[in-house]
């Protein structure tokens, strides 16, 4: 019997269909290999006995004939979920041991197509990281080491524990979130394949908010078909969140093998960044040239206000969170740190509970609210933010899709970039534009770097139009041919 | 009439505008489908949403807009097709969210105007600000255990209207009739209860001082008065207070203040200097609110006839005043109670029972008009036998007497104590031919010019016929017989 944790998960639908496994044996096997991966870190909580009952009763399904969409695909999901009765931390000491009475409505969506949840998946500290390294419950680490060197890695952030346990084999498919590429640069920094749907295609609902105007959750898995059948489940329209959006969620597989012919992919000038790694300069062309000799058109676009992407995200993520974290305050739940007096409490809860960025991002957000500075910051930020959307519209009108590198360097070591959080924040520079824009995104892995790091390249899309992103994403896919896995996790034969 | 606060360096005035936070009469609060209902059990109405929990978000409530749409209606206001939600920024246990949600500046509804009345007959116009619509914060109790403070959230996310009026007011008379005209206006239109007392009507105060056609002075804040006559005592003080303050050389200092309601005074709370920086910025949760023309023009076709409207209805229908029309308006139960009892009879009439007899002895008993023991029907079909001469004005003050203790029907009253009129013409001679008999020096005295005696004789033919004979034809035969 070949390793079950190496399906992907159409595959692995199709062998429980045919009955060639159980869920039971699918499920064991992942979470025999969570176990033997716990150094990597991947999980705050595991629910490994609660995913075997769900598992039985996934095959019951199975031999009744009634199975679900997704029924015993096991699953990790990001610890910024809430999900009922189980704790949900949000990578934060100050929410430890809570225990939601409400499931999000993304979980809820995959529960209730049968996936499996292994355990809640580590994160940076309430998503705000490019690294997984702000995580109050220590570090994850990306399953691939570079050649010849035995450093430990970061797997990206702010979602490294659901990229990193993709990655490693450990789960088929993870949930993640992205507010300014929490999704994409982790996903290119583990080797696989991730997507941010347009803002408002998944509801946020019982999602713990880094900053809400940003935030949407999107899928992992191994390759483009397993995104897109995540993403079918969790997609929707929920009357509980007011940004979602009321249109129908398409079949993404549909249209998979449509290929690209008659596409027209833009490539943007201002992402050839200065500073950025040669090798993911030489992957982007590679990159171009797979989907011209595939039939699409390539047209040079100009985004003109991309570099104030960064500045401008800098200023309304933290606003955001700042408000937002505000109800961590010790009265109702999670940490409290009991002090002389009401403020005394307030200060003391919160300076035990939260991490030194979150502090930080605080801090910048109550700043540039502040009267007297709000015209400056918060404000200026948000014309630029309409300026940057405008760039997206106005490219959309010459191309289907734009293809860009997504993170400027392959995965870093652990320690390394952490000198000033500017040079952190630059890691996000070419998936910040399309997150303040709205715009739908992914990342795919395309090759290896010289020394043996996945690259990935990042698709951006129309509102509401991820059936595109997702051919050409697969048309990249068949073209790269990339096989390649971390090293620790060869293939079993 | 101007109200003049007298000081040493000379005559006074005070301008005075009021912030009303009117609970919005719903089933659910603003954001979530928790129950606003009051008096429930200490957390006992509260949703995930309310309590500031990881993830919740909020939904507007369509019932809550529907309200304020319909109150800006009756506030003569202009609609905002668009408005904005904005989150204010501040910690405190009661505010689980860290901020509450309202509207700053986009609100639902914009300029308006209502009228006043006031007790010399006259009618002011009072500029409307704004209105719009907010979250309300939980309650901290302080007085539960000695050392700490506990919570209750059953308000929090209660849905809130801010009506802002203009510096319009400038007296407290005038504030206690636009407070009173306000929950007028909100009653009638079924959009708050208007109860002071529950909390589900709460003002603040804003009170400054300045000689006659000076500029404005500097204002303060009386935070959370609860009563009419608090927002008047309040006033009085507040504007002393000032008026003292620049007289002897110091200056006002824009600060919110507290009410003193056992003192009568008003002390500061925290200056301006103290103020929160409350870091406004839209509800990224919520989307710009719009309301289209469509959604107001249906609104608008369920508006009620306001008590203004009525007011004038019943000035020219009735031929009634100012004051008495602006008396019976003043409440929707009682314009209600009003108009069922004057159907089909002398309005006039009814409405004179209502606010003298009536609403005299409900105020004695300490009850209001919906607990009254005469119903409205009731009181109509004494006007009635007043109208029909079936009894006079004298016998229905006995007859009314009777129904507010018993709940009878007059008629049932009238027919057991045998209080009908006497209007048989012969009986009454008869009594009249009596009297005249028995005062044969009275009745010289009479007819040698004495004219004045006329109204013995109506008396003593009245009291001989238990107050019953008619007093009409009563006049009538006397003047007949002593002519004779």
């Amino acid at each position: 019997m070949t390793n079950l944790t190496n399906h992907t998960i159409a595959s692995a639908l199709a062998g429980l269909k045919k009955k060639e496994f159980t869920a039971v044996e699918l499920v064991d096997a992942h979470i025999k290999a969570s176990e033997a991966a716990r150094h990597l870190n991947c999980y705050i909580t595991e629910t490994f006995d609660t995913a075997r009952e769900q598992a039985k009763a996934a095959d019951e399904r199975y031999a009744k004939g009634v199975a679900l969409p997704l029924d015993g695909i096991p699953i990790a999901m990001k610890d910024l979920f809430c999900t009922e009765g189980v704790q949900t931390t949000a990578a934060s000491r100050i929410l430890e041991g809570f225990k939601p009475p409400y499931e999000s409505t993304v979980s809820g969506n995959l529960k209730k197509d049968g996936t499996i949840t292994l355990g809640k998946a580590n994160l940076d500290e309430f998503a705000m990281g490019s690294s997984n390294t702000t995580s109050g419950y220590g570090n994850v680490i990306n399953p691939w080491k570079r050649k010849g060197d035995n450093k430990d890695l970061v797997p990206g952030g702010s979602s490294g524990g659901s990229a990193a346990a993709v990655s490693a084999r450990i789960a088929m498919g993870a949930t993640g979130t992205d507010t300014g590429g929490s999704i994409r640069q982790p996903a290119a920094f583990c080797g696989i394949t991730g997507i941010k749907p347009t803002y408002g295609r998944c509801s946020r609902f019982g999602i713990v908010a880094f900053a809400s105007s940003l935030d949407q959750a999107g899928p992992f898995a191994r390759n483009t078909e397993d995104c897109a059948l995540l993403l079918k489940s969790m997609a929707g329209w929920d009357p509980k969140d007011s940004t979602s959006v009321n249109r129908p969620v398409p079949d993404y597989t549909a249209q998979l093998k449509a290929g690209v012919k008659g596409l027209k992919v833009g490539v943007p000038k201002e992402y050839r960044i200065d500073g950025t790694n040669p090798e993911i300069l030489e992957m982007w062309d590679k990159g171009v040239q797979m989907l011209k000799d595939a039939g699409a058109e390539i047209v040079s676009v100009s985004l003109p206000h991309t570099a104030y992407a960064l500045q401008t995200y800098y200023v309304i993520a933290p606003a955001e969170c700042s408000s937002n974290l505000a109800r961590y305050d010790g009265v109702r739940f999670g940490k409290r740190v009991e002090g002389d007096n009401l403020i005394d409490t307030y200060e003391k809860t919160r300076a035990a509970g939260f991490g030194k960025e979150v502090r930080r991002r605080i801090l910048i957000g109550t700043y540039v609210l502040s009267a007297g500075y709000y015209d400056a910051y918060y404000n200026k930020a948000r014309k630029v933010r309409k300026l940057i959307w405008q760039d997206f519209v106005n490219a959309y009108q010459k191309c289907d899709v734009l293809l860009t590198p997504t993170a400027p360097t392959p995965a870093f070591a652990i320690g390394e970039n952490t000198q000033d959080p500017v040079t952190m924040y630059l890691n996000d520079i070419f998936t910040i534009p399309a997150s303040m824009a709205g715009m739908p995104g992914m990342s795919i892995p395309v090759g290896l770097s010289a020394d043996g790091l996945p690259l990935g390249l990042q698709l951006l899309g129309k509102p509401f139009d991820e059936e595109t992103m997702f051919r050409v994403s697969q048309t990249l896919e068949d073209a790269a041919q990339f096989t390649a896995v971390p090293s620790n996790f060869v293939k079993a034969a | 009439m101007t109200y003049i606060l007298k000081g040493e360096t000379g005559d006074w005035e005070t301008v005075i505008g009021l912030e009303v936070h009117a609970q919005v009469l719903t089933k659910s609060k603003l954001f979530s489908g928790a129950s606003a209902d009051f008096g429930a059990a200490p957390n006992s109405q509260v949703s995930p949403i309310d309590a500031g929990m990881p993830g919740m978000l909020p939904v507007i409530n369509k019932e809550c807009v529907t309200k304020a749409v319909l109150t800006g209606l009756g506030l003569n206001a202009v609609i905002n097709n668009v408005s904005v939600f904005e989150r204010k920024n501040y910690f405190y246990p009661d505010l689980p969210q860290g901020y509450q949600i309202s509207q700053y500046q986009h609100p639902i509804v914009g300029n308006g105007e209502i009228e006043i009345d006031l007790a010399d007959g006259t009618v002011k116009v009072i500029g409307i600000e704004r209105l719009h619509l907010e979250q309300d914060a939980g309650k901290s109790l302080h007085d539960q255990h000695p050392q700490k403070s506990y919570v209750d959230l059953n308000r929090s996310g209660n849905p809130l209207m801010e009506i802002v009026s203009k510096p319009d007011m400038r007296s407290p008379e005038e504030a206690g009739a636009y407070v009173t005209k306000l929950r007028a206006i909100v009653r009638y239109l079924g959009t708050c209860d208007g109860n002071m007392d529950e909390g589900s009507m709460r003002c603040d105060v804003n009170v400054s001082v300045r000689k006659f056609g000076a500029e404005l002075g500097t204002r303060c804040e009386i935070k959370n008065v609860n009563s009419v006559r608090f927002v008047q005592q309040a006033i009085e003080y507040e504007a002393r207070r000032q008026i003292e303050v620049i007289e002897s050389g110091g200056k006002i200092v824009q600060e919110t203040r507290l009410f003193d309601t056992k003192q009568g005074t008003t002390r500061s709370m925290r200056s301006k200097e103290d103020a929160h920086d409350y870091r406004y910025f839209p509800d990224p949760d919520l989307l710009p609110l719009t309301v289209a023309n469509d959604f107001i023009d249906d609104i608008r076709k369920t508006m009620p006839e306001l008590p203004d409207a009525k007011k004038h209805r019943f000035i020219k229908d009735f031929g009634m005043s100012v004051q008495d029309a602006s008396v019976l308006v003043q409440e929707k139960d009682r314009a209600e109670y009003f108009e069922k009892a004057a159907e089909g009879r002398d309005a006039k009439l009814v409405a004179n029972w209502l606010t003298t007899e009536l609403l005299g002895a409900l105020n004695k008993g300490e009850k209001t008009l919906r607990e009254s023991p005469v119903k409205a029907s009731q009181l109509g079909a004494l006007v009635g036998l007043i109208s029909d001469n079936t009894i006079s004005g004298r016998i229905a003050k006995e007859v009314f007497a009777e129904m507010f203790v018993s709940g009878k029907d007059p008629g049932v009253i009238v027919e057991e104590k045998g209080l009908k009129q006497v209007t048989d013409t012969g009986a009454i001679e008869k009594i009249v031919a009596e009297v005249v008999a028995e005062n044969p020096d009275k009745v010289a005295e009479y007819k040698g010019g004495k004219d004045k005696l006329f109204g013995f004789f109506v008396g003593s033919v009245l009291k001989k016929s238990g107050g019953k004979a008619n007093p009409g034809i009563v006049n009538d035969l006397l003047k007949k017989k002593l002519e004779e």
